[in-house]
């Protein structure tokens, strides 16, 4: 793999062929924030707050760093007056899901995103798809998968397995920024055990 | 659904996991709608985890994991026949059949959906009843067409 | 009744040429043909009754043998189905019914006497219009890929081959090497038809340069912006021609497997292309060693399933590996990495038509047609509200104007045009002022919307901008992906906001909201739906503000569409207390009697419109009110209607 070498934030970061640019970011100690990247998952590129802004043979464009292969001589930009505005109004469209959410609230503080600005969803479930991503890559148990698209998409357990799995699990659990994920695990429990009848036996 | 019928389907296309939506087009095309079984079944054959056939499944609208009613009623909402007034008829339709887009009402005697675009905007607005078309709709007229079907 | 031969297949150019000059040998040109327009849109308004009253005519008046029937695709003039042109004099009628039948074919067929009441009419045009082509919707157009439609019969191969169909492959093949095939198509400087307008020869090279050994090449056939139904007339019509386009580019870029991704909801489509494939593999023109070149191909057919996003291309290939039609990073070109990350070279279906013209024409010929940027010609669905609904090809520069007027007809029952919508969901909408913008990939994006995949919906005075705004998220937020943050959660919020406005909830600041949203759908999104889907609300707010504000600080829709904003109101001093509207009205909300002026119940009334659709036009009693206090009610001694009487 050869050695590539670029610009992030002025700085001069040395990488190999293959890396992201949020990887090689890390890898100098540049901070990039991220919601649904996880260091033992294939990049998602789905929140998109990774965003940055990179120079590349003149043009300027907007990529998302946590898939974004490294090039040589690439100047790479995490800040901007553009990049804020973009992740401020991420994090405030999450928001209308998850307000309490700490990451959430962290990075709100950060961009000076509003709480409020955008009208409340019923949905806590922020589509990082961390679960259903680390429950298919990592414990290749399928316990949980996406059902629909758009902004009707969901989180589903497949009950016949997670009842079978979960509760010796939950690995996934701490994953959840917005503890969405524990919710629909109990409410999934209880939908799949049979309930005691409360009903007196028939007569003949 | 009969679980030879379903064989016979996934053999037709070899068993490939990537003609997992061709198989359940083809499902859906003879049994109206997806039974659970069936998806097992489809899952079981071509070594595919439940969680993608749930996705798949709710993911594309061709597919109906619920039997449906006697009449498809598709109402077309393209742009053509969205500027020709397909909103009322859509609302008229709904009124006099008691459900919205994606159900099927009690008796299993109408399903409604709503498509983007048959193809026949000259004709808009369009209403299509069992692969039926009819064109140029307009409440009053919707009523009337409704009231033909058993 | 001739027997079907077992065909042997034509292994070489010059028995495929045998063939092609037998079949014409066996053609009499003089003999009567009457081709009957079968695409999707005329069998609804039953072209199959009439096809088979002509044949029990024929049977019955003797005439069988000395007359053939053709059905064959679309014709384009959607408005005026069922359509019928006689051959050999090219006598074209309009809007026949089965009735009209035994007219057409004592009058016409045995007689040669043309019937005056079936012709078009033109309001543009006094003497009779006879001949297709002088019909002034056709008059116009330049219909160089479109135009075989009318000739041939798309489920016999024996037809586009009579037509000249297989010699741009054969000349490919036996003439030219794959880099030649290349230069041809790149020196023609053809564009992708289906809204990207990338340039195609550019997109092969690429393919054909990396270094992977399998390769494919894939028909866009998902046609999915509302209004548009060009590929569907096309790949009904003549699947051959995209058949024999996407086995060139396929010996150009070196791929030995084709797809063909058809939406499901063109079941006649689907039907009519594995005819053509089953029927070109059987004349040896698909499989191996076409036409002893030694050059291998098969094509598969997928349907879709019901996504309007498996119209994207990295989706659509998702979708081909039998997964969710999610959208991947563009970073690495799917020219490069495409289908399982293998080079794959994806063209919208008109494009890969395009190709056997500029092969057996040449690119110089080619790219003598259009504009300096946008070559050749462009097939529009012409639909909404206009005269002339149809699927229209006009060279690239033709005005607006022209097409819609010209080619069009205008705007129907006196009304004012308000805009032209064009480029579907990712499109824009374009005021009167700029009519005479030239159709192609550059002028119309610099307005504000784009030529897109060639949807040209016509708006007039009666329809609310706002609301097409709305109507177009609505649509978006349904068929996202729903993967990431700016297209699912920005489209889910501009919706609210929209739909707000709309329904008079708007506020100040909702505008600035949605600008704010826009710039992030279009600066982060994964995929061009969402990127592009701020389009409509930008261009409808460029040129249409004012309708914005008004129903954001008057609560008033200029238009009288907004349901919410608008009510209905009997004029009394009009009304004539025919009863109709109230014998109709689905919530019983008006009241009256005979000679007694009727009245809206307001609390009632569900603004369905049918008291509006059925009061009689001289009457034109029912009007429509927004932004202002509905009048209070006449009083009833004022609400009996006296009949002047007559005096003599």
């Amino acid at each position: 793999m050869s050695e590539i070498l670029l610009q992030i934030d002025g700085n001069e970061v040395k990488t190999t062929e293959g890396m992201t640019v949020l990887e090689a970011a890390q890898s100098a100690g540049i901070f990039i924030p991220t919601l649904c990247h996880h260091e033992k998952l294939e990049p998602f590129g789905g929140c998109r707050i990774c965003i940055v802004e990179v120079e590349d043979r003149g043009w300027t464009k907007l990529v998302v760093s946590c898939v974004y292969l490294v090039e040589e001589n690439l100047v790479v930009r995490t800040r901007s007056e553009k990049i804020d505005r973009i992740r401020k109004t991420i994090i405030e469209l999450l928001m209308a899901h998850a307000p309490d959410s700490p990451q959430l609230q962290v990075l709100a503080k950060e961009y000076g995103a509003e709480k409020d600005r955008f009208e409340k969803e019923a949905s806590f479930c922020i589509h990082c798809g961390l679960c259903v991503r680390y429950c298919a890559e990592v414990k290749k148990k399928n316990a949980i998968g996406f059902v629909d698209r758009g902004i009707k998409k969901e989180i589903s357990f497949i009950p016949e397995i997670a009842i079978k799995e979960c509760n010796d699990c939950k690995e996934c659990f701490p994953l959840c920024p917005t503890s969405y994920l524990q919710a629909a695990f109990v409410l999934t429990e209880a939908l799949a055990i049979p309930q005691p009848s409360t009903e007196p036996a028939s007569e003949k | 659904m009969e679980i030879d019928k379903i064989d016979r389907i996934i053999d037709k296309h070899q068993s490939e996991s990537s003609s997992l939506i061709q198989i359940l087009l083809d499902i859906q095309s003879e049994n109206h709608w997806l039974p659970k079984e069936a998806l097992e079944r489809v899952g079981e054959k071509l070594q595919v985890p439940s969680s993608r056939i749930q996705h798949i499944a709710t993911f594309y609208k061709a597919f109906s994991l619920v039997p449906k009613g006697r009449h498809e009623v598709h109402i077309c909402v393209g742009t053509a026949c969205h500027v020709r007034g397909a909103t009322q008829v859509l609302d008229i339709v709904q009124d006099l059949t008691g459900i919205k887009p994606g159900e099927t009402d009690l008796d299993l005697k109408f399903s409604l959906e709503t498509v983007n675009c048959l193809g026949c905007c000259a004709l808009g607005p369009v209403m299509e009843i069992d692969g039926k078309t009819h064109g140029k709709m307009a409440p009053a007229k919707t009523a009337e067409v409704l009231k033909n079907y058993e | 009744m001739n027997k079907a031969k077992i065909m042997s297949q034509l292994k070489t150019p010059a028995e495929l040429e045998e063939f092609r000059k037998g079949i014409l040998l066996k053609r009499d040109p003089n003999k009567p043909c009457i081709t009957l327009c079968s695409g999707s849109a005329c069998h609804a308004t039953g072209s199959g009754e009439v096809a088979v009253s002509i044949e029990e005519e024929l049977e019955k008046q003797g005439l069988s043998a000395e007359v053939d029937i053709r059905r064959t695709g679309c014709h384009g003039f959607c408005e005026r189905g069922p359509i019928i042109v006689i051959y050999p004099e090219e006598i074209c009628y309009l809007q026949i019914t089965p009735e009209d039948v035994p007219e057409i074919v004592s009058q016409t067929i045995k007689e040669k006497k043309v019937i005056d009441r079936l012709l078009c009419t033109d309001p543009s045009v006094s003497e009779k219009i006879i001949h297709e082509s002088e019909i002034p919707f056709y008059k116009h157009q330049e219909r160089l890929v479109f135009g075989s439609n009318g000739s041939i019969d798309p489920k016999s191969i024996d037809d586009y081959l009579a037509i000249g169909g297989y010699s741009a492959l054969s000349k490919s093949l036996s003439e030219m090497s794959a880099e030649q095939v290349i230069e041809e198509v790149k020196k023609s400087n053809l564009r992708g038809r289906g809204g990207g307008g990338f340039p195609a020869g550019s997109k092969w090279e690429g393919s054909r340069n990396a270094p992977e050994e399998i390769k494919y090449v894939i028909v866009n056939a998902d046609e999915g912006d509302p209004g548009a139904y060009m590929d569907r007339a096309l790949l009904e019509g003549n699947p051959h021609a995209i058949l024999e386009g996407l086995t060139i580019g396929a010996y150009a870029i070196g791929a030995h497997e084709g797809y063909i991704y058809v939406r499901q909801e063109y079941p006649l489509a689907v039907e009519n292309v594995n005819i053509a494939i089953m029927k070109a593999e059987e004349y040896g023109l698909l499989g191996k060693n076409i036409l002893d070149s030694g050059f291998d191909f098969k094509v598969i057919v997928h349907q879709g399933a019901g996504a309007f996003v498996c119209g994207e291309s990295t989706a659509l290939m998702t979708a081909l590996e039998g997964r969710v039609g999610e959208p991947r990073p563009k970073y690495v070109r799917s020219n490069i990495k495409g289908l399982w990350e293998r080079p794959s070279v994806l063209n919208n279906v008109e494009t890969w038509a395009n190709v056997p013209l500029i092969i057996n024409k040449g690119a110089e010929w080619f790219a003598q047609i259009g504009t300096e940027g946008s070559k050749g010609t462009k097939i529009f669905s012409l639909v909404g509200k206009i005269n002339n609904t149809g699927l229209v090809e006009v060279p690239m520069g033709m005005t607006l104007h022209d097409i819609i007027y010209k080619i069009g007809g205008g705007i129907p029952g006196g009304k004012k045009f308000k805009a032209v919508q064009t480029g579907g969901p990712s499109g824009g909408c374009l005021p009167e002022e700029h009519l005479g913008l030239q159709v192609g990939f550059d002028e119309l994006t610099k307005a504000g919307s784009m030529m897109g995949s060639g949807g040209m919906i016509i708006l007039d005075e009666d329809t609310c901008m706002v609301d097409v705004a709305r109507y177009f998220i609505a649509f978006l937020t349904d068929e996202s992906c729903g993967k990431c943050v700016p297209c699912r959660e920005g489209l889910r919020q501009m919706l609210k906001i929209l739909t707000n406005i709309t329904e008079g909830k708007g506020k100040e600041g909702d505008i600035e909201l949605l600008e704010v949203l826009s710039e992030t759908a279009m600066e982060a999104s994964l995929c061009a739906l969402g990127k592009s889907a701020p389009n409509p609300f930008l261009s409808t707010l460029r040129y249409f503000r004012d309708e914005y504000e008004a129903h954001i600080k008057e609560k008033r829709c200029p238009a009288l569409y907004c349901k919410e904003l608008v009510a209905y109101y009997i004029d009394p001093g009009k009304c004539k207390a025919c009863g109709i509207c109230a014998k109709k009205c689905p919530a019983e909300a008006i009241d009256g009697a005979k000679k007694m002026i009727h009245i809206i119940d307001q609390e009632k009334c569900t603004k369905c419109g049918t008291c509006f659709e059925v009061c009689p036009t001289k009457f034109g009693a029912l009007t429509k009110i927004s932004g202002e206090p509905v009048p209070p009610p006449v009083p009833e001694e004022e609400r009996i209607i006296i009949r002047k009487s007559k005096k003599k």
